[in-house]
């Protein structure tokens, strides 16, 4: 399904970054790291509109060759970017959608565990979990 | 560069213009000529029609034209497009040749122009053979013409002209050489462009119309050929919209073509330039969605299309050049005005062509090294008669070759060896490069600084494979901090580990030792076997040895940086190095930090080190420095290790300097202020940290400030952030992230040890001296040397205060405006130990407030610190907040002699002035003495002496006193007049006999003083008694300047029986009065009214005896009357 699934924290750091183990991760890195420019753009966008009725999930945020890379923002500023494969036809807009709930869902969880350190990278098994059934359903 | 194969031809890429030959002009010797042909380039702007003028001979020879063919059903195409037509098209063969000839219309010898005239066009015509060129003449004329229609000559002979040319009257123009050329010109050019635009129509009719004859099987390649035409011919004719139609129905015809390996290439090759046609329309009519779109279609459909495996190169580099020169028109189209955004613009096609030239480097990489040994194949099947190719795309070994195999297998494989041989000549890296530096020049320009970041890496990294390190290691360095400071580890290890590798290769040792220090770091994500190399080879380059190649590299680069380690090693000096770390993350962190955030002059400074290592083994440091803001310190906190470098590695526990990994370790140091340093800061200005020895090679790790680096700042946030338990920790230890740092501490002075103590009685009253008595006490073991006493108003209040505020220290004058509010430096001397000494203050205040007094004791006494003698100067400061209020009130009224209040006096007539001094002091006061001044408008009417004199008044009581006063005859009295004033000198009880007395001086207020016509006053004794009589005199005195008439009555009364006028009315003449003598005979007891007297005036209607009473007595106390003494009464009692 998802080729690679990154929590990027508010100060733009990798809190969690998986991706397939098959193909080069630094590429999934770069790929996660430089679509935090269209991101950042988003917000700064949407920031001058109303903050309060703000939607969460940025859609596409640029189409690569190979892949797809799409952005969600949480009203803290977290950041998920999940990129899937070009190819992947079946991932309409609301599976995507979906997958992003999920994944803040799950993030919340982690927040809500009391000896999680707000800003340390990400070490939750059920959050590992999570991203893994993500990542393999379809592929 | 020189354009390759894959390049786009260029008359591919240009704007189809037609194409119009201009003959018969003489540019080199002909002025005129040479004016007409510059009239028709220069100012080629947008609004004149899109020509391409060529000037040619008259008897150029034309390309010839084949004989047309009448039927194609035997015919069997050999490719899609030649490759000459284009080009023939838009240069070689015109659409209108024009045939200039100087012949005015009253030239003499007519006869014989007009026949050379006719000769001229009849060559153009000969070698235009079979072609549907139009021809048109033009005269070049001295004259300007008559408007058409009036010279009946002129139209006569263009009759006969265009009759003897074969021409029609709208092919032959006349060009009057005048003022107006630029007009004419203009005029011409549009005629040849619709003379243009018929021949292309013309054309296109022609290849539409050779359509019928195809069928499908064996003419595939032909539909393509001629749709293309067709479009080529409409851009001809600028009818843009049809060309793009024709060009898609084109687009689509090639991908129907059946494709095999042989003609993979052809038809890539077409579909390319087909597609490059249309998105150049589509953003020429702005609608670049369009564009993108089918250049999205176009690379979709192609990517699978690879050709023969041997030369997947080939399509490498075709995609890649499919991707730039669609970024090449998306940025031509911007610079036209078209708008991008940051998702969608030129920047993603550079890329996407780079990473294409990437693969195609990868895939020529694996494809053209296989096999060494064979040599290039002679002949050189690349090499074509023609010394180019027929078709576009095709294989120069067997041109026209259409069927599904190749004619010759052997030829064939010479072919693709010569193909990979080819590429082993192009320089990848470069084409790689220059497209990455164009993508980042428009990810620059729309915002996307990570990718732009990411682009450049990946630049550094072609310069890396390319061998060239210094460009590869700028551009590394470049963007290194961005990811750092962003904290992306991940990407700043694999960016550091390209970069170790340059400075490897290059044999730079500070570089080589930089980026080491990071890898072996906490930032770096490298595995723990690849930190312990990297750890393992700066110790041996520390060592002055070479240290081991690092892996993945080129094995002949190894060699190279090999030997340059050996020179590099051998080389003596420059062997130290110092790196700032402070914007890295090395594998060393330092915190210091002074004990407190401020030290005493008498206790020595204290400061602690603390460092930590995050390699893997135990590193041993041969020197620790700290630097100050004063450098005189430095030389205390220093910590050395003489080691022999070849223990370096070995952990020895007590070795001082030797750190084990992820402990923390604390180092202290000790020093003594410097006296003159009191009221400074001391900072930390560097922290040091040496590496490697003297005599080998050295480094030395600089923190600016007091450590921390790239890093430490969010780990600390993050560690206070932490819920997790501190690690227990054995006494000695310290745990990392409890450590903060603390750059710089104050020195302050030493802790006085002596008392100050102020007694005063406040508050203080208005313009008195006020006594402050300072007594200072030494507490001290030696002996204060030069005591100072600051005393006065503390600076920096309200200036008002500083300018009614004055300090003395002689009490016995009252000091004025030439005494200072704050007395500076007052010696005392020595103080021995215990020893007290008093002082005495006078302080007046003219205002009324609170002030801030402020005492300040200085001085300095010899102490030992730590061994060492010093002169500490020490202070104390006390202050006191004192309020100034006003001693008394004064309240002052008029009254009159009956004590009646006044508000105005009358000329003449005596009236009380009363004072009230109502004491507001807290503490007692003493009243010296008083002093009514009188003004020249007052007189007394008895001695003025004062009744206060001595008074002492206690806080809430009052003195008063009593002046009879009368008011001489005044010009303007009704305004009031001024009274005087009214001194009191006066002194707290409680004061000293030498304190001078105070003088309040009060302004008495002014008073109304009015005449009256009429005064009245009575004599009679203070008191009656009952039955005796009682004599009681009036006296009526006229004030007027008139006789007046009076009536006078008395108003018997119970009490009184009385004798005398009781109704009369007199005169009195002026400045005279009148006496009346009455007896009254009081009839009871006590306080009893008088018979009252009312008088009137007959010539003052207006003046009642209301006004008169006020000055006689209306009741008088009558006593019993008197009895002899009675003894039987007292007998009774």
């Amino acid at each position: 399904m998802a080729v690679c699934i990154a929590v990027i924290a508010k100060e733009n750091y990798p809190l969690y970054i998986r991706s397939i183990p098959t193909e080069n991760e630094l590429k999934f890195h770069y790929t996660v790291h430089t679509s935090l420019d269209v991101v950042e753009e988003k917000i700064s966008a949407v920031g001058k509109a109303l903050v309060d009725q703000r939607e969460l999930y940025l859609g596409l945020l640029y189409p690569t060759e190979d892949y797809k890379v799409y952005g969600y923002v949480t009203n803290s500023k977290v950041k998920f970017v999940i990129v899937v494969d070009s190819s992947n036809t079946a991932l309409r807009d609301n599976e995507i959608r979906s997958m992003f709930r999920k994944l803040h869902n799950s993030y919340t969880d982690v927040m809500c565990n009391p000896f999680y350190n707000p800003g340390d990278p990400i070490q939750s098994k059920a959050f590992d979990n999570m991203v893994s059934a993500m990542m393999v359903q379809v592929c | 560069m020189s354009p390759t194969q894959w390049d786009l031809p260029p008359e591919l890429c240009c704007r189809p213009m037609a194409f119009v030959a201009l003959t018969g002009l003489d540019m080199v010797y002909n002025a005129i000529h040479r004016a007409i042909w510059d009239a028709f380039c220069a100012n080629r702007r947008a609004d004149r029609v899109p020509i391409s003028f060529k000037v040619l001979p008259g008897d150029h020879e034309y390309p010839k034209c084949r004989t047309k063919r009448t039927s194609y059903e035997w015919y069997i195409p050999k490719g899609i497009l030649k490759t000459g037509w284009m080009n023939k098209h838009l240069n070689l063969v015109p659409a209108l040749v024009v045939v200039f000839y100087e012949l005015d219309w009253d030239e003499a010898q007519w006869k014989e122009k007009q026949s050379e005239c006719a000769t001229k066009v009849e060559i153009v015509r000969t070698s235009l053979q079979g072609r549907n060129t139009k021809v048109a003449v033009v005269l070049i004329q001295k004259k300007t013409p008559l408007p058409p229609g009036e010279d009946l000559i002129a139209s006569e002979r263009a009759a006969a002209l265009c009759n003897a040319c074969d021409l029609s009257g709208k092919s032959l123009f006349v060009l009057p050489h005048t003022d107006h050329l630029v007009g004419y010109i203009i005029r011409l050019e549009n005629a040849f462009y619709e003379h243009a635009q018929t021949y292309y129509y013309t054309e296109l009719r022609r290849v539409k119309s050779h359509k019928e004859f195809l069928n499908k099987t064996t003419h595939q390649l032909l539909f393509v050929r001629h749709q293309f035409k067709i479009a080529f011919f409409s851009e001809l004719k600028q009818d843009t919209q049809n060309a793009l139609k024709y060009y898609r129905t084109a687009y689509n015809l090639v991908h129907e073509l059946r494709a095999h390996e042989t003609n993979m290439l052809e038809i890539k090759n077409m579909a390319g330039f087909i597609n490059y046609k249309i998105c150049r329309l589509c953003f020429q009519h702005n609608t670049p969605l369009d564009a993108i779109a089918q250049f999205r279609k176009h690379i979709d459909l192609c990517k699978k299309k690879i050709g023969s495996a041997e030369l997947a190169f080939e399509h490498a580099a075709w995609m890649s050049k499919q991707f730039q020169s669609f970024g090449d028109l998306f940025d031509e189209a911007i610079k036209l005005g078209l708008t991008a955004i940051q998702t969608q613009n030129p920047g993603f096609y550079y890329q996407q062509a780079a990473y294409y030239a990437q693969e195609r480097k990868q895939q020529a990489n694996q494809l053209c090294y296989h096999d060494l040994s064979i040599n290039y194949p002679n002949p050189d099947p690349l090499e074509t008669a023609a010394g180019s190719l027929d078709f576009y795309g095709q294989r120069p070994w067997r041109q026209g070759h259409q069927s599904i195999d190749p004619p010759d297998p052997e030829k064939e494989k010479g072919g693709i060896l010569a193909l990979q041989r080819k590429e082993r000549d192009v320089l990848h890296s470069e084409l790689i490069i220059a497209l990455l530096s164009n993508a980042v020049a428009q990810f620059k320009k729309y915002k996307c600084p990570r990718m732009k970041s990411h682009l450049m890496v990946q630049m550094g990294e072609e310069y890396y494979h390319a061998k060239d390190y210094t460009k590869a290691l700028k551009l590394l360095d470049y963007v290194m901090c961005d990811y750092r400071t962003e904290r992306w580890w991940t990407l700043l290890t694999s960016i550091l580990t390209t970069a170790l590798k340059c400075s490897y290769l290059m044999g730079q040792v500070k570089d080589y030792i930089t980026y080491s220090l990071e890898l072996i770091g906490r930032a770096s994500t490298l595995r723990e076997d690849q930190k312990s190399r990297i750890e393992k080879n700066v110790i041996k380059v520390l060592m002055n040895e070479c240290p081991d190649p690092e892996p993945d590299c080129d094995s002949s680069a190894v060699k190279a940086a090999q030997s340059l380690w050996t020179d590099r090693v051998s080389l003596a000096g420059s062997n130290d190095f110092t790196i700032e770390v402070q914007d890295y993350i090395p594998f060393v962190q330092c915190k210091a930090k002074f004990l407190y955030p401020s030290f005493h002059v008498d206790i020595p400074v204290q400061l602690h080190v603390y460092l930590k290592t995050d390699c893997p083994h135990p590193i041993r440091f041969s020197k620790l420095c700290v630097s100050f803001n004063n450098q005189e310190y430095n030389q205390y906190c220093v910590v050395e290790e003489p080691c022999q470098s070849t223990h370096i590695l070995e952990p020895s526990a007590q070795g001082n300097m030797c750190l084990v990994p992820r402990k923390t370790r604390k180092y202290t140091f000790k020093f003594v202020a410097r006296t003159e340093d009191v009221g400074k800061k001391i900072e930390i200005t560097a922290v040091d940290l040496m590496l490697g020895s003297e005599n080998g090679r050295c480094v030395l790790i600089n923190w600016r400030g007091a450590g921390g680096d790239a890093a430490s700042s969010q780990e600390a946030l993050q560690a206070t952030r932490s819920f997790k338990r501190r690690p227990r920790l054995t006494e000695n230890e310290v745990d990392w992230d409890t450590v903060s740092i603390q750059a710089n501490t104050m020195v302050i002075s030493r802790v006085p040890r002596i008392s100050v103590q102020i007694h005063h009685e406040p508050p203080a009253l208005t313009n008195e001296m006020y006594w402050m008595v300072v007594s200072i006490q030494s507490q001290e073991d030696t002996v204060a040397k030069d005591v100072k006493l600051t005393a006065g108003l503390k600076p920096g209040q309200d200036a008002n205060l500083t300018q009614t505020t004055y300090v003395t220290l002689n009490g016995s004058e009252m000091c004025d405006d030439s005494h200072p509010a704050l007395l500076p430096d007052i010696s005392i001397g020595e103080l021995q130990p215990g020893q007290k000494v008093e002082k005495s203050l006078y302080v007046r205040c003219g205002t009324t407030g609170t002030r801030i007094f402020l005492v300040h004791v200085s001085y300095a006494v010899d102490t030992t610190v730590e061994d060492k003698e010093i002169v500490c100067k020490c202070h104390k400061d006390e202050t006191v907040n004192i309020e100034t209020i006003v001693p008394f009130d004064v309240a002052v009224k008029f009254v009159s002699s009956k004590f009646e209040h006044l508000d105005r006096v009358y000329v003449d007539i005596p009236f009380l002035l009363m004072t009230d001094i109502l004491s507001a002091s807290p503490w007692p006061l003493n009243l010296v003495s008083s002093e009514l001044q009188l003004a020249p408008s007052m007189a007394a009417v008895d001695q003025l002496d004062s009744q206060v004199e001595q008074v002492v008044l206690q806080t809430g009581e009052s003195a008063s006193e009593c002046f009879c006063l009368t008011c001489p005859p005044v010009a303007s009295g009704a305004n009031g007049v001024a009274s005087g004033l009214y001194v009191l000198s006066w002194k707290r009880k409680s004061s000293r006999e030498n304190v001078p007395v105070v003088s309040t001086v009060i302004t008495l207020p002014h008073v109304v003083v009015e005449t009256i016509p009429l005064y009245v006053h009575a004599d009679l004794p203070s008191f009656g008694r009952v039955r005796e009589s009682l004599p009681v005199k009036y006296h009526i005195q006229n004030r007027t300047g008139l006789v007046q008439d009076v009536e006078m009555s008395v108003e018997p009364s119970d009490a009184f029986m009385f004798s005398g006028l009781k109704q009369v009315r007199l005169r009195i003449l002026p400045g005279t009065k009148q006496e009346m003598l009455y007896n009254f005979y009081p009839l009871m007891a006590g306080y009893q009214n008088l018979p009252s007297l009312t008088i009137n005036l007959l010539r003052f209607p207006g003046f009642t005896s209301q006004l008169l009473r006020r000055f006689l007595p209306t009741r008088i106390f009558v006593k019993p009357q008197g009895r002899q003494v009675d003894d039987a009464s007292i007998a009774a009692a």
